[in-house]
């Protein structure tokens, strides 16, 4: 039972791992090169499984504020636009920036840390998604190329032709 | 190969799992990664520095906007790359006779489909890129939605429809375009004075005050960011669907 | 100005690629000036920073304005400041290059093949100045992507040897990624020096965590820079490129990877845990040992000139891995020193390399029959690329073995030692061999006749043009210049080395 527990506590951990390692296996053990591809695709899903686990909070949503929160920064914002100087009815701590700006927005709002999810994490994911799709684009292409160029897409038929054409 | 690839697969993966063990539990709010001060300045100051609530899209635009212009430059390498790789520019003759041709008629209920579709795609799209400050979105998803929207005119119709909207030329100059937009944000906060992609010293010229401008400056690099995409995207998808010849999608 | 120079330096080749993707469709003729411009720019940014390195210490440019580790940051010391330079001299130095043989070699994709160069420079000098352990992995993206278009314009066995590439690049950029991943779970930071603290800061050497982040990074790493048993994607790859693309990811490519290990295993990790807490010297010198051998003697067995040099690029990649892996100062020094030889000397033989290829229109070693009274000027430069390779003072390649050496000696790594005598012995016999060919013809028996002999001559080897050749000049001056300047660029070197305290160490 302390088994199960430990796993289920690390689960995406040990799920990624699993994927990835089916993605790893058809990159290097499949002749077929789409399926290759597919392999490599899979590979980097993956790693963004992981990357996005890491940054899940209990009880926090998405890194979005509240619409009150939002809105009680709206508020502030037509002060400063006022040109007035700005003071606030708290008089709370706040100064303003060398060009007689707020440095602060809405500095009234509370933001707590634990309400929301890492935000960190799906940036960095997002970068990832594109990375892959590009090389799987161009990948893609490559294979294509080379299907034109050979007229197959089984890797070890093409060293065939290039060992038997020399 | 069989076996060997189940070696690396197995000692790969034991590497990968003997350090799970060692992480913090799933959704550990005080794990280093949550609890760190980077994380924790993302969620609570962001609001306060940018003025944008949707922290995911402060992060990537501005905090990591470097991360995010490469980014694009990513995108827009793929697009170049593929052309480069597949393009067929000349159109010889041996190779059009081995090549089908077919007559496409379009059908009906798929026009028709489309047409009431791709208006409301597209719409949809420029939403997703403009709210992406208030809601999920941005430049990628927007981008990528637009561009979908032209490839399914080329697969109601054929890629010559397609192509009367955005021509090849067209397609690259936008990715250019797009990309010359993000890192000009990045410039012209340089020929003021700041850093590259300093976006607060752009209030000099725009009608805000730092944090404004800012804000406002993330609109523009995703705007940016949503034309590379939606070029590059479609562009992809044309090389690939004709082996490079732009003339018979699928 | 000059203070913006960290960002100038990569700014002009990326600036100038998207003007050339975007001009360059139109207007052909405008791609090359823009390239050349645009590098050369570069090249005095390059200089600028290093100045500022040498006087100032070193130089941190806070992208975005946001202070580290919430935003990104150039950090450039006296290490990256040298390669940093390094890169964009040989990205300008094959730019000039490249006028002749990009026309004649992808004719129709002029401005894409621009754009792609100038790309992958910008990813290059990127991965070199950046501070940060996501954007890194951006810029290796950036920076593979374009290799592998970049080869795969080539002919068809080419294409072939960039899906290798593919496939072997992305297992690589995702060990590394997922490395990253590692750290940042135990960190929650992405800054290369704030990560560092933080492994001090919560005392989590110990951690299995970070032992395997160590090892996704330094393998991913490895199959990115093609060490011993990670290299089969490299040989084809730059033996079938066109021209222009084997002289640039010949020389670049491989030695920036050289280079971001050394960064990741120094900045990130930290000395002390690498040689301190593992101790693998052992084990990576012997791998190394191995890579010197089998590049060499795999070297020795090839009739292709440019598959020749691919392998002695494996073989030079051992050399700066042991070099690095010795864990003393004078293997450090050598290490670093061999980078900024082997890009010159590298790009020197591949630009020989490219100029034979386009002047005679074959692959192997017969081509240089008799070129010696043909192209005596070429041939020059050749030889002192091959000095260099071969260690023959005064070139830069005698001055880095020598630390190299040195440093072995005193780490009592004598298996180090004796393969860097054998490979440069075995560098010796082939380039002699070349020579040999070059200067005295081929013997008669092997020449099949005086039919093929004429042919020959028909379309008899003109000269390269003044574009080919004055980069391999250029570049053979430089490897002189770095050889007779090694006491300043050993004391830029030291700036950087001296930081960590090897005697400390135990081991």
């Amino acid at each position: 039972m302390e088994f199960f527990e430990a796993i289920s506590a690390k689960f995406n951990y040990w799920i990624y791992v699993i994927i990835m390692m089916i993605g790893l296996y058809a990159m290097i053990a499949k002749t077929n090169m789409v399926k290759k591809l597919i392999g490599m695709s899979v590979f980097q899903t993956a790693i963004i499984l992981f990357y996005v686990s890491i940054g899940v909070k209990d009880g926090a949503t998405i890194p979005i504020l509240y619409h009150d929160q939002v809105h009680a920064g709206h508020h502030h914002d037509d002060h400063a636009h006022n040109g007035e100087h700005y003071d606030t009815p708290h008089g709370t701590d706040h100064e303003a920036d060398e060009y007689g700006y707020p440095s602060r927005h809405a500095p009234d709002v509370v933001i707590d840390g634990d309400d929301f999810a890492n935000p960190l994490v799906h940036v960095l994911m997002l970068t990832a998604i594109v990375v892959g799709v590009s090389t799987l684009g161009v990948g893609l292409a490559i294979t294509q190329k080379l299907h034109r160029e050979f007229g197959t897409i089984e890797e070890n038929e093409i060293h065939d032709m290039i060992k038997s054409g020399k | 190969m069989k076996s060997l690839a189940l070696i690396s697969v197995v000692i790969t993966g034991w590497l990968l799992l003997s350090a799970v063990g060692d992480f913090p539990d799933w959704g550990d709010p005080n794990s280093p990664a949550n609890s760190y001060r980077l994380s924790q300045h993302f969620v609570t100051e962001t609001f306060h520095e940018t003025a944008v609530p949707n922290m995911v899209t402060a992060v990537l635009a501005d905090y990591r906007g470097y991360d995010t212009m490469f980014e694009t430059v990513v995108i827009f390498t793929a697009g170049i790359a593929i052309i480069s790789i597949l393009r067929r520019f000349t159109s010889d003759g041996a190779d059009a006779g081995t090549e089908k041709v077919y007559e496409k008629r379009p059908d009906l209920i798929v026009d028709t489909t489309c047409r009431l579709m791709i208006p409301i795609i597209q719409l949809f799209a420029l939403y997703v890129i403009a709210h992406g400050h208030h809601s999920p979105g941005g430049g990628f998803q927007g981008g990528v939605i637009f561009g979908a929207s032209f490839i399914l005119i080329a697969l109601s119709r054929d890629l010559q429809a397609a192509h009367k909207w955005v021509p090849e030329q067209r397609v690259l100059n936008l990715a250019g375009i797009g990309i010359l937009i993000y890192a000009g944000f990045g410039l012209a906060s340089m020929f003021l004075g700041q850093n590259f992609l300093d976006y607060a010293i752009l209030h000099k010229i725009m009608p805000a005050s730092p944090i404004e401008a800012r804000y406002h400056s993330m609109l523009g690099v995703e705007i940016g960011v949503a034309f590379t995409v939606t070029a590059i995207m479609y562009s992809i998808y044309s090389n690939l669907a004709s082996k490079g010849t732009m003339k018979e999608g699928l | 100005m000059i203070e913006q120079a960290p960002a100038l330096i990569l700014l002009f080749p990326f600036f100038a690629s998207i003007i050339v993707a975007l001009a360059g469709i139109r207007i052909q003729g405008v791609c090359f000036p823009i390239t050349v411009i645009s590098m050369a720019a570069s090249v005095l940014s390059g200089i600028a920073i290093l100045g500022q390195v040498v006087n100032n210490g070193a130089i941190r440019y806070r992208l975005g304005g946001w202070e580290p580790p919430m935003g990104i940051e150039f950090r450039i010391d006296a290490l990256g400041a040298l390669v940093a330079l390094a890169v964009s001299v040989v990205g300008l130095l094959t730019a000039i290059y490249s006028k002749r043989q990009v026309p004649a070699e992808t004719p129709d994709k002029i401005s894409q093949y621009y754009t792609l160069y100038l790309l992958l420079m910008t990813g290059l000098i990127g991965m070199v100045i950046t501070g940060d352990a996501f954007n890194l992995f951006v810029l290796i993206e950036v920076s593979a992507l374009t290799s592998y278009a970049l080869i795969a314009m080539g002919p068809r066995r080419a294409t072939l040897a960039a899906y290798k590439y593919v496939i072997m690049g992305t297992i690589g950029a995702s060990f590394y990624l997922l490395g990253v991943g590692y750290l940042y779970i135990k960190t929650g930071s992405l800054n290369m020096f704030d990560i560092h603290e933080q492994l001090i800061a919560r005392g989590i050497f110990d951690a299995t965590a970070v032992l395997v982040a160590f090892i996704l990074i330094t393998v991913g790493v490895w199959i990115k820079m093609a060490f011993f048993p990670l290299h089969a994607w490299l040989p084809n790859s730059y033996a079938y490129a066109p021209t222009t693309s084997s002289a640039v990811l010949g020389p670049l490519v491989t030695k920036v990877m050289i280079y971001v290990m050394i960064r990741l295993t120094f900045t990130v990790f930290g000395a002390d845990y690498t040689f301190g807490r593992l101790d693998w010297s052992d084990i990576v010198v012997w791998m190394s040992v191995a890579a010197i051998l089998v590049g060499s003697i795999s070297a020795l067995a090839q009739t292709d000139l440019r598959k020749m040099l691919a392998y002695l690029i494996i073989a030079e990649v051992g050399y700066m891995v042991g070099g690095m892996w010795l864990a003393n100062d004078m293997g450090l020094i050598g290490s670093i020193y061999h980078i900024i030889a082997d890009a010159f000397m590298t790009l020197c033989v591949f630009l020989f390399a490219g100029i034979i290829f386009t002047q005679t229109g074959k692959r192997d070693l017969n081509a240089l029959d008799g070129l010696f009274t043909k192209m005596p000027l070429t041939m020059v430069g050749f030889l002192v690329g091959a000095f260099s390779l071969i260690g023959i003072p005064p070139t830069a390649g005698f001055f880095s073995k020598w630390y190299l050496i040195q440093g072995g000696v005193a780490s009592g790594h004598w298996e180090y030692v004796i393969a860097l005598l054998i490979s440069s012995l075995i560098n010796a016999v082939l380039f002699f061999r070349i020579i040999e060919i070059a200067y005295f013809g081929i013997k008669p028996a092997e020449g099949h006749g005086g039919h093929h002999h004429e042919e020959l001559s028909k379309e008899s080897p003109t000269k390269a043009s003044f574009s080919m050749l004055l980069p391999l000049l250029v570049t053979a001056a430089m490897l002189i210049g770095l050889g007779l300047y090694n006491r300043d660029i050993v004391a830029i070197i030291s700036d950087f080395v001296s930081q960590f305290n090897f005697g400390v160490i135990s081991r």
